[in-house]
């Protein structure tokens, strides 16, 4: 378990100081595959390179099963990084890569040889092992990256964006790797990304981070259709904001009134709003459905019509002002077409929209 | 006017004064360099082609006796240099930034501004103090004074090289339980190795080159190759001397092009 307390990071002094990381404060549980997901620039390298040793916090605690981390040098800490520019070791075979930290770690001889075969194996690059780092690809450094920092057996796993520089085909597949080493090792992976794809389909729980501070953490399904604000909605996803009145809320259920008029439920977080004011609620595209203008919560006029392949998305132009997109999944020979300037009605279910905390 | 705008090689005289510029630079090496095969003992009338220059040149003791004080030299400088060089360049560039780092910047780089023939002076006049005070007279001050000035000349490719390489190597090996001297050993020093090598092998010949230090810091019976041939250069001048030149010559060319090539060498 890795506790994160209170930690602050401020760069610089005075007029020209910038603050990377503002109070932020996260429990990582052992074995979770915990994302730090955010834009470039919201501090989430600089959080991974506190843990790791590499930058020292201006304020704060980070515990490592209950171990003080920052009064230890980086090469005592039982924590290993995959580089974003994976940092292998250009005058080493992939082998020596591998085997480097357990060398240091001053390990004999022939458990050194076992562990980097295992890894060798682990990564699927037995055939590679006497290659030079710069006569392999960039997927295969990738993975050498990966068994280098696992080969140590350490507590933690630090990610820094480690599958940023492949292309997409082989992006998807490390992504399952990923997931797959996780499991099969049983060690704590922190990963950092500003890619969503890559937070929701592998992570166990998600920080979405902006300027230096923690938005929302949560499981990859809550953070998805429960964003508890506006930057969260916006982040991850695509989303419809709307405006509407908060009428009353009772527990994490709202009674809202959307601006055409019509009242239903929506979800809120606890402790949020007051009712009687004016809130943003965010709707999925995927979530809402296109009919009839009749009892249709939000009416209006089809604007354009956008055929995606596996879905379709319906830009629709508010009786009440702004635009709405509803995306319905296309199905084989599909007949029934609509048209622009058709007269449509959107709808969602009660309780899919969620009000958002600004 | 053409498209492609300004091409000096297209302007008129250009080629005429840049043959000009490469005649004056290199005819006379080539005539130095001819005339050391030279059968007579003139080095202005050709009589023929000899190596007998060379076995003239080799066979003279006190070429061989100047020959391998400035071998002894060069090598001494050339390592004392590279391991100060090899040291200021890690303390200017693997540090956190200090107060004075450019002055130290500036102070290591000096011999390269202060005009060699005040280095001279100032060193005849200091090491005659310590002559008196000590009574030694050994190869020891011009050791130390070609160490001294070769310490850019090492510094420049050592401290590119360590700009050059990604921080994150280093990053990486403390990562892997490396500690700081770990670090240095297994992975910036096989690294930092071509900048060491192109370091020391251009202090090397910056050592053997040198004239006016030397000729003011050595003692009596201290001549080094260039000291020798200037001093023979005030007497009989045959192509002795342009035999010696020649084997000068081809040694710097060996070396500054090994030195291009590893500086150019990377991953």
């Amino acid at each position: 378990m890795i506790e994160i307390e209170g930690v602050r990071k401020v760069f610089g002094e005075g007029r020209d100081s910038f603050t990377a990381l503002g109070d932020v404060s996260i429990t990582i549980d052992s074995n979770e595959f915990f994302t730090l997901l955010g834009p470039s620039g919201c501090g989430k390298t600089t959080l991974l390179r506190v843990i790791a040793g590499f930058t020292d916090p201006t304020e704060g605690r980070v515990t490592l099963e209950g171990r003080d981390l920052l009064t230890l040098p980086p090469y005592t800490r039982p924590v290993n990084t995959v580089f974003q520019s994976y940092a292998l070791f250009p005058h080493m075979t992939v082998a020596e890569n591998i085997g480097f930290g357990l060398k240091m770690l001053g390990k004999p001889r022939r458990e050194i040889t076992t562990t980097v075969e295992e890894m060798l194996e682990l990564v699927r690059m037995t055939e590679m092992a006497d290659r030079k780092t710069s006569q392999i690809s960039g997927g295969q450094q990738q993975r050498v990256a990966l068994a280098r920092a696992l080969a140590p057996r350490p507590k933690v796993l630090l990610l820094d964006e480690p599958l940023s520089a492949l292309d997409f085909k082989l992006r998807k597949d490390m992504r399952l790797e990923l997931k797959r080493l996780q499991a099969e090792t049983g060690i704590t992976f922190v990963f950092v990304t500003h890619d969503q794809d890559e937070a929701l389909t592998m992570s166990d729980r998600i920080a979405v981070m902006n300027h230096g501070e923690i938005r929302q953490i949560g499981g990859p399904r809550d953070i998805y259709d429960h964003p508890a604000e506006r930057f969260v909605a916006d982040f991850i996803g695509d989303t419809n904001l709307l405006p509407a009145e908060l009428l009353s809320t009772e527990g994490e259920s709202a009674r809202i009134r959307l601006p055409s008029g019509v009242e239903t439920q929506a979800r809120a977080a606890t402790g949020g709003q007051k009712a009687g004011g004016d809130v943003t609620i965010a709707v999925r595209p995927e979530h809402a459905r296109l009919n009839g203008t009749e009892g249709a919560l939000l009416p209006g006029t089809l604007g354009n019509v956008v055929y995606f392949g596996t879905d379709t998305h319906y830009h629709v132009d508010l009786d009440s002002g702004g635009s709405f997109v509803v995306r319905q999944q296309n199905q084989p020979d599909q007949q029934h077409h609509r048209q622009t300037g058709e007269r449509v009605g959107v709808s969602f279910a009660p309780g899919i929209g969620q009000v958002l905390k600004d | 006017m053409s498209s492609r705008g300004f091409d000096v090689r297209r302007q008129t005289g250009f080629t005429t004064l840049a043959l000009l510029c490469f005649v004056v630079l290199y005819l006379p090496i080539i005539l130095l360099v001819v005339y050391s095969f030279n059968a007579g003992s003139s080095i202005a009338i050709w009589e023929g082609f000899s190596w007998r220059w060379y076995v003239s040149a080799w066979e003279n003791e006190r070429v061989q006796a100047a020959t391998v004080r400035s071998v002894v030299i060069a090598t001494a400088a050339s390592l004392i240099s590279t391991f100060a060089a090899v040291l200021a360049a890690l303390a200017t560039t693997r540090t956190k930034p200090w107060r004075g780092q450019t002055a130290a910047f500036a102070l290591i780089n000096q011999p390269l501004m202060v005009p060699e023939i005040v280095t001279a002076v100032s060193l005849l006049i200091f090491f005659a103090i310590i002559k008196v005070q000590t009574g030694y007279t050994g190869l020891g001050y011009l050791i130390i004074a070609h160490s001294a000035f070769c310490i850019p000349f090492a510094y420049m490719p050592v401290r590119a090289r360590l700009q050059g390489m990604d921080l994150s190597l280093e990053q990486a090996g403390a990562d892997l339980y490396a500690t700081p001297l770990q670090v240095f050993r297994h992975i910036t020093l096989p690294q930092l190795w071509p900048g060491i090598l192109a370091g020391a092998m251009l202090a090397f010949v910056i050592s053997l080159d040198d004239v006016v230090i030397t000729e003011f810091v050595k003692s009596a019976g201290q001549d080094t190759l260039p000291t020798y041939m200037l001093g023979q250069l005030r007497r009989v001048i045959t192509p002795e001397i342009n035999a010696i030149s020649t084997a000068l010559l081809a040694i710097s060319v060996i070396l500054v092009t090994a030195f291009f090539f590893l500086s150019r060498t990377r991953e």
